[in-house]
């Protein structure tokens, strides 16, 4: 339980910083590396202050090339560091795909548990900041297309703590999806106090009508879209993924079971998301329990609009409610 | 005059370390162009006679162990091998040239490389049989899997070799390539990062003069490929790639430097691959025999036993040795491949995590059931067999 004398209010991108900062105190594996994480302290500030603290050695600024970055921290790893890499917006992480695809997910793979590589990438993803392009990609599916990476994403100021804790003690690659327009979302909170292991996804709602599944930057959106459905008679429950591989199964099936009806909500277009992943995965086994076929509210499959008009392609309150009304609603 | 003379002096930028001059001196880091030999100069007689021994020992055994692998992709008992037929000389020298606590990051032509460094002979070839990626431990012989991906082990050897700097401990790390991956990404960045971290690693191109089919001057149009080291600020160094002394030399040398904190080298070694790229190649569509002959007469091991014979270091007793030993590793090979590899399907749900996923879990179970069905699928046939001879 929160202490008061724990309790205070912090932004996510507060509770990033401190993340990093009591695992580098906890820890001297912990190294952190990246474009411009030193004296910047990166361009979203989550690096703050933490190459004063440590040093210049365990907060290093590289040279400007993802691939190297991430190459380097695969090294560092097999001698033992735990490396956390900032990957400075979603879309420049890609010329590190093939570090990431061939060598971080495979590395424990290929050496028959030899190499474990606990390695963090850190990715701000999404859109809704007025970013240009190339800057609110959400890359999320070819992560969990990708055996071998953890895909972790919070959505509340005390899981972007606890999970990105969580992501550096873990022996495995984790892939931290940090939902950058939350990065000023605020919460009454105590950091210290423990949130819920990887893999388990918890219900921010409860609810009857039908239940939204969601992650990351869209859960705001969902709670809201929840609340103005009150107005219409819906109760609707909300469930929070935070981490998509591993996939929480059990918790997942156990509302849509108990409520039959569900929506997947995420901004990443729809075709080949992981929302497309998780409306089969319930439907082939909740069946039985659906009495509408599951939806999916998603951007669109288009290349991430410009700023002006990203508003037309993230999902909203609006969009929610239209899937939610579509649930064939009868009773 | 010309309007440049009217530039204003510019400032001196403030992230320069020392305005006066170039931030590393380029002199020294101009590969000389011509590349380093040994053998059959009078600078063999400064090195030991055990070494030199050793390596004419390690050549011999190296082809047979070339020649043996290729054998068995013709057997179809290895599914696919990369020879390094030709380039024995390099190979040796990036074994013998580290010592126990170094690090080896070896390209998928490196077997013999890895053989070097005391991995088991059959280990070091499951991922060209395809039985497991990786036969062996690296953390065992400190020597990472064979990279198929081109040039993308070189920087986590940079990655590496500056952990262990960090940690003050005096490990090299030593990165194989060939002269294709030197136009990949990985290795500019590698290279980049090596000589910003000034981590203690040292890149080997095998520049072998083909990229499977495309040769190097649709590869690079740099002067050599030691040359690119420059623009990096690191050293290049050149070096007859089929003379082991030579090649062995020039990687000490960059070990020791990268040892003491000197930083990164880039050694390019010139050599021929006499085998076509795998076995799967068809060396004769892009290249003519005159071109491989002429090499051949200049095969490392050719070279370092007449060189090691003029000087009187080498004899029948120890040529005859060193065949006997080759012929024996060939024995051995041809043994461990006549036995058929054992696999436990279900391995393949243990390392993709250290705790398996509930999705795989599932899976896993799935396979599993799968394989029961099909031992009892055999039994049962088995069984049928047994009733139908009882019956007759």
């Amino acid at each position: 339980m929160a202490t008061e004398q724990g309790t205070r209010t912090s932004s996510m991108a507060q509770a990033l910083n401190a993340a990093l900062r009591d695992a580098m105190r906890a820890d001297s594996a912990v190294h952190l590396l990246g474009e411009d994480v030193g004296a910047l302290g990166g361009v979203f500030r989550i690096t703050d202050g933490l190459a004063a603290e440590f040093g210049a050695d365990r907060c290093l600024d590289t040279p400007l090339a993802e691939a190297g970055i991430l190459g380097t921290a695969i090294g560092m790893a097999m001698y033992g560091l735990r490396p956390v890499v900032e990957m400075q917006f979603d879309a420049f992480a890609y010329p590190a795909m093939e570090q990431l695809v061939s060598h971080v997910a495979k590395m424990r793979n290929r050496t028959a548990g030899g190499l474990g590589l606990p390695i963090t990438v850190r990715v701000p993803y999404g859109g809704g900041i007025g970013g240009v392009e190339h800057h609110s990609d959400s890359s999320e599916a070819y992560y969990t297309a990708t055996p071998g990476l953890h895909v972790v994403t919070p959505a509340t100021v005390a899981d972007a703590y606890g999970l990105l804790r969580a992501s550096i003690a873990s022996d495995d690659p984790v892939i931290f999806l940090e939902p950058k327009r939350l990065y000023w979302s605020k919460d009454e909170v105590d950091l210290s106090a423990p949130t819920e292991p990887i893999g388990r996804a918890v219900l921010r709602r409860t609810g009857r009508s039908a239940v939204l599944i969601t992650y990351g930057p869209s859960l705001p959106v969902c709670l809201e879209a929840a609340k103005a459905a009150e107005a219409e008679g819906w109760d609707l429950a909300v469930l929070d993924l935070r981490s998509l591989v591993p996939f929480d199964d059990a918790t997942v099936c156990e509302v849509v079971r108990s409520v039959g009806r569900a929506v997947v909500v995420h901004e990443a277009s729809g075709f080949g998301g992981v929302g497309a992943e998780i409306a089969a995965r319930v439907t082939e086994r909740c069946f039985h329990h659906l009495a509408a076929p599951v939806l999916r509210v998603t951007g669109f499959d288009i290349p991430y609009p410009p700023p002006m008009l990203e508003h037309h392609y993230l999902p909203g309150v609006d969009r929610i409610l239209d899937a939610v009304a579509k649930l064939q609603w009868e009773d | 005059m010309t309007v440049l003379d009217h530039r204003p002096t510019a400032p001196v930028p403030s992230w320069l370390p020392d305005a006066t001059g170039p931030r590393s001196d380029p002199a020294p880091l101009l590969p000389d162009t011509s590349p380093v030999r040994v053998l059959g100069t009078p600078e063999l007689a400064k090195y030991d006679p055990e070494l030199l021994r050793d390596l004419y020992r390690r050549l011999v055994v190296g082809r047979r162990y070339n020649q043996q692998a290729t054998t068995l992709t013709k057997q179809g008992r290895l599914a696919v091998y990369p020879s390094s037929t030709g380039q024995e000389a390099c190979e040796v020298a990036a074994a013998t040239v580290l010592g126990a606590d170094d690090w080896l990051f070896p390209s998928y032509r490196d077997t013999l490389a890895v053989v070097g460094r005391g991995v088991d002979p059959l280990a070091a070839l499951t991922l060209l049989r395809g039985s497991a990626h990786t036969g062996y431990d690296p953390r065992i012989t400190r020597t990472a899997p064979l990279c198929t991906p081109l040039a993308t082990q070189a920087p986590h050897a940079v990655g590496l070799a500056h952990a262990a700097r960090l940690r003050g401990e005096p490990v090299v790390a030593l990165a194989m390539l060939g002269d294709g991956g030197t136009s990949e990404g990985d290795f500019h960045e590698a290279l980049n990062f090596a000589a910003v971290l000034n981590a203690p690693v040292v890149f080997l191109v095998q520049n072998n003069g083909y990229a499977i089919s495309v040769p190097l001057t649709k590869q690079s149009a740099a002067p050599s490929l030691a040359h690119k080291a420059v623009g990096y600020g690191m050293p290049g160094r050149l070096v007859d790639g089929n003379d082991a002394v030579a090649v062995h030399a020039v990687l000490a040398e960059a070990v020791d430097r990268a040892r003491a904190g000197g930083g990164p080298t880039l050694v390019e070694a010139l050599t021929y691959r006499l085998e076509a790229h795998t076995n799967a190649d068809d060396a004769t569509r892009y290249r003519v025999p005159d071109e491989v002959e002429a090499w051949r007469a200049h095969d490392p091991l050719v070279l370092m036993e007449r060189h090691l014979r003029e000087a009187g270091l080498l004899d029948d007793e120890a040529v005859a040795r060193a065949a006997e030993e080759a012929e024996a590793l060939a024995a051995t090979m041809r043994a461990q491949f006549h036995a058929e590899p054992q696999f436990d399907p279900l391995s393949l749900f243990q390392h993709v995590y250290a705790e398996p996923t509930p999705q795989l879990r599932e899976q896993a179970a799935q396979l599993a059931a799968e394989l029961a069905a099909e031992q009892m699928d055999g039994q049962t046939a088995g069984q049928t067999d047994g009733q139908t001879g009882a019956g007759a």
